[in-house]
């Protein structure tokens, strides 16, 4: 009891400087975001292809070039540069981030309709293969050499291999079609009325699995090493020779070594996991952010490139804040306040 | 590596993650659509936006929306809103049309002249982002004297202008002092068309939802889903799954169901062909020579046979054979022949260099093709007419590339292009051969001059005769025959797979666009599914 509050009340401490941390933080993240939009910006200027055009798009061959200096006026895109700008921060902060030339709507109106399913796909992805690869990382670390972890490891390479937007069709030929388990792609049945839970849950195991699998061997293989590195620590043979329960010591004294350099994993490979998501929202035909960013890109549909990158931009930092705050609650060691 | 989750304990998962996002559903939940009667195709293409005026279904076929005039399944102009097909004045400058009586928008407002007039003029406005101006660039004024008669003034004879009256018309109330770029409008339209828009989420699907009150009729069936699938195996994969009614795919695809019981394959006619651009600002494509004895060299039946695994047909020239105004005259022979080839470039001093390229005056006959290079289509078939050239002793470097990279080279480069309407042949000519566009961008980029062509090319536009037309397209396609402007190489065929249980399917030659519009289900609203 009093062993438990002390506990507690230690990592209260520890957690104290977080405030702090997090105003620091925000105060570098600010001219981060700048110098992104603004490297965004001079890379769009440098770009050669004409928004116009793109908008056209097979209507460009039979459209006048005066129709299509009309439309770039009305855009203000042949507008210098730095007006271009000001214009672009001053929507921003009055919470306007532009129209979507390539998509047609205004940018919030896509990032609503669409950045929902990315999160959701991407989040559940995460938590999938956190909890998988913590699981099976340990047990093929515990029996370091077995069976069970050399079929772990060759399946992690083979994967490792295979590209993502191939996964997802493999797995649509075997549960799709041969199988006839799971639908083959869409956000719910085509002919259904509304956005069932059950229905998109449904749809969703595919993908989800599909990009959990494809982001895992990285997870997985570091789990297994740092784990079994850490069973010859000290402390865990000292652990073991207090004859603690072999689960105990793997889950409570060996595991949580290892998971420190694991959160710095997951922070760094977040960026790779929302590139996954891209892929596998093509080939499962999904509405996410990733098809209308590669036709925003292709497009020179700044608006939405900055609207994206700048959310990219922040759910990193985000990313890595609470990976800090995570490592100072999890390592008695690291210390915010100093 | 297997993941030891079941799928269930996944869905678990997801279902927990999707309730603690508290997703928004894009599509908004609404009754319709939806069970038995309803037809599921699936395509690639999905428009940007459903507005007419912002260049959705302009040519018809929407689904959503009519034109005053339709095109019947020979894509032969027929009346739709308009009561009979509008009249031209002797002067050719003045169009009037009559509204069918009796006509609802879905959300049940009555169709007046005045949402023509604002449909046209709201094209015309310099405010919209329309890229439709410059097909309609000859109109002067749009206006409706009583609440069932438009008038349009022109700027000059126009013939096919009819043609340019399948544009869908829009209700003026719905948009009048909104700005149309952004309208709301846009997403979720109203017209007059078969079907009523239920919701469109985009990147997945449209759903639609039969119009009971339709003027031509109630729809045969309840409803319409597009599914918006962008990869074409993917599609493949969901049409075997059975998930569609129909389904664009690519030919090499849709050939793995011509054996599969349940399914047939369509392969429809287009009047979208492929060709090479001979730039005049090329000293070796701007001799005519080099440029008829490429279009003799070149094996079009094998083009077709291996680049499009059988889905097309040999093409001479740019008007499609399905077209009254096609002269079969100009048809040369689909495979290659090298002999006339070899001659005509012997008569014309190319003479074989010592490493088998021919050369006049020290010039090698060397030129470089460009093509798209996301276009494997193009590519293919720029790889095919370079080894076609070699034969001849013509050396041909094929180059991929962007289409920005493209554009400033298009004087003096050659390069694969490809358009065509099957309407009418002035559409898409007019601007690509004509000497007043030369160099325009796009418009004529090889800067091609004939004077012959000129006048056929204005006679055509000017004689509202359908034989003094024909004569004078007749001219035309002679003259490019003789100049060889392009090397016109094949027409595709757009190819689909449909279920057997689906009856109603009639094909119409296709332009190069289709996707919710225009495609095989043009005249969707007429087909039935028993299952």
């Amino acid at each position: 009891m009093t062993a438990t509050a002390a506990t507690s009340s230690r990592r209260r401490r520890r957690l104290a400087g977080a405030g702090a941390v997090v105003r620091r933080r925000l105060m570098v993240a600010v001219p981060v975001l700048a110098a992104t939009s603004v490297g965004m910006f001079v890379l769009g200027a440098a770009s050669p292809i004409d928004p116009a055009q793109q908008y056209a798009g097979a209507a460009a061959f039979t459209t006048s070039e005066e129709n299509l200096a009309q439309i770039r006026a009305n855009w203000g895109v042949d507008d210098p540069l730095p007006v271009q700008y000001a214009r672009w921060v001053g929507n921003l902060l009055r919470g306007d981030l532009g129209w979507s030339t390539s998509r047609h709507e205004p940018v919030t109106d896509v990032l609503a309709a669409r950045a929902g399913w990315t999160l959701l796909l991407v989040g559940a992805a995460l938590a999938l293969v956190l909890a998988a690869s913590l699981l099976l990382g340990t047990l093929a670390a515990y029996r370091r050499g077995g069976w069970f972890d050399r079929t772990l490891r060759a399946g992690a390479y083979a994967v490792q291999s295979m590209p993502v937007f191939w996964l997802g069709l493999a797995a649509i030929a075997v549960f799709a079609l041969a199988l006839g388990w799971l639908p083959a792609g869409g956000l719910t049945d085509v002919t259904a009325t509304g956005t069932h839970p059950a229905d998109v849950a449904r749809h969703l195991v595919l993908p989800v699995t599909v990009l959990a699998v494809s982001q895992a061997p990285w997870f997985v293989l570091f789990v297994r090493d740092t784990v079994a590195e850490s069973l010859r620590d000290d402390h865990v043979l000292a652990a073991r020779a207090r004859g603690l329960p072999g689960r105990t010591v793997l889950f409570g004294h060996a595991l949580r070594t290892a998971l420190l350099p694991f959160l710095t994993l997951v922070g760094t490979h977040l960026p790779e996991l929302v590139g996954g998501a891209v892929l596998v929202e093509t080939v499962f035909s999904l509405p996410g952010l990733g098809a209308v960013t590669v036709q925003a890109a292709l497009g020179g549909d700044f608006p939405l490139l900055a609207a994206t990158t700048l959310a990219t931009t922040v759910v990193v930092l985000t990313a890595n804040l609470l990976t800090d705050l995570a490592y100072a609650a999890a390592d008695p060691r690291v210390r915010l306040d100093d | 590596m297997g993941t030891p989750l079941s799928s269930r304990t996944a869905t678990l998962v997801v279902a927990a993650l999707l309730v603690a996002a508290g997703c928004s559903s894009p599509a908004a939940t609404s009754p319709a659509a939806g069970g038995a009667g309803t037809l599921v195709v699936a395509t690639a293409g999905e428009p940007d936006t459903l507005n007419p005026v912002l260049n959705y279904g302009v040519d018809g076929g929407s689904l959503i929306f009519d034109g005053l005039v339709a095109r019947d399944g020979r894509n032969r102009p027929v009346p739709a809103l308009a009561r009979e097909l509008p009249t031209v004045s002797p002067d050719g400058r003045t169009v009037t049309a009559t509204l069918r009586e009796g006509v609802r928008f879905h959300d049940g407002s009555p169709l007046t002249a005045q949402d023509v007039v604002f449909t046209y003029q709201a094209v015309l406005d310099p405010k919209v982002d329309s890229t439709l101006r410059s097909d309609l660039d000859v109109l002067a004024s749009v206006a409706a004297p009583d609440p069932s008669t438009v008038v349009f003034r022109l700027k000059y004879a126009y013939a096919p202008f009819l043609q340019r009256l399948t544009l869908g018309i829009v209700p003026a109330r719905a948009l009048a002092g909104q700005d149309i770029n952004q309208a709301g409008f846009n997403r979720r339209p109203v017209g007059t068309g078969p079907y009523r828009v239920t919701s469109w989420t985009p990147g997945d699907r449209l759903v639609l939802a039969a119009n009971e009150a339709y003027w031509g009729g109630r729809p045969a069936n309840s409803g319409v889903v597009v599914a918006f699938v962008a990869d074409d195996n993917v599609r493949a994969q969901r049409m075997r799954a059975g998930e569609f009614d129909a389904a664009e795919l690519a030919p090499k695809l849709a050939s793995g169901f011509d054996r599969q019981a349940g399914y047939r394959v369509e392969r429809v006619p287009t009047a979208d062909y492929r060709g090479v651009m001979l730039p005049m600002g090329n000293p070796v494509t701007g001799d005519v020579a080099v440029r008829r004895a490429l279009t003799a060299a070149v094996d079009r039946q094998a083009m077709v046979t291996g680049v499009l695994g059988g889905a097309g047909e040999p093409a001479f020239g740019p008007i499609p054979p399905s077209s009254e105004f096609a002269a079969p005259s100009t048809t040369g022979t689909a495979t290659a022949d090298p002999a006339t080839a070899t001659a005509t470039l012997d008569a014309a001093g190319w003479r074989p260099g010592p490493d088998g390229i021919r050369v006049r005056d020290g010039r090698p006959a060397a030129f470089t093709l460009m093509y798209p290079a996301t276009d494997s289509l193009r590519k293919e078939l720029a790889l095919a007419v370079t080894a076609d050239a070699k034969k001849i002793g013509i050396r041909i470097t094929p180059e991929g590339l962007t289409w920005d990279a493209i554009t400033p080279r298009m004087r003096t480069d050659a390069l694969v292009m490809g358009y065509g309407t099957p309407y009418d042949p002035d559409f898409v000519s007019y601007k690509l051969f004509g000497s007043a566009f030369a160099g325009q961008g796009f418009f004529n980029p090889g800067s091609y001059r004939s004077p012959v062509v000129d006048k056929a090319l204005q006679d055509g536009r000017d004689n509202a005769d359908p034989a003094a037309r024909r004569a004078a397209y007749a001219i035309f396609q002679q003259q490019l025959a003789t100049d060889v402007p392009w090397v016109f190489l094949t027409y595709l065929q757009h190819t689909y797979v449909v279920r057997d249980t689906v009856a109603g399917v009639t094909p119409r030659v296709e332009p190069h666009e289709h996707d919710v519009a225009n495609s095989l289900w043009w005249n969707i609203h007429t087909w039935t599914k028993t299952s």
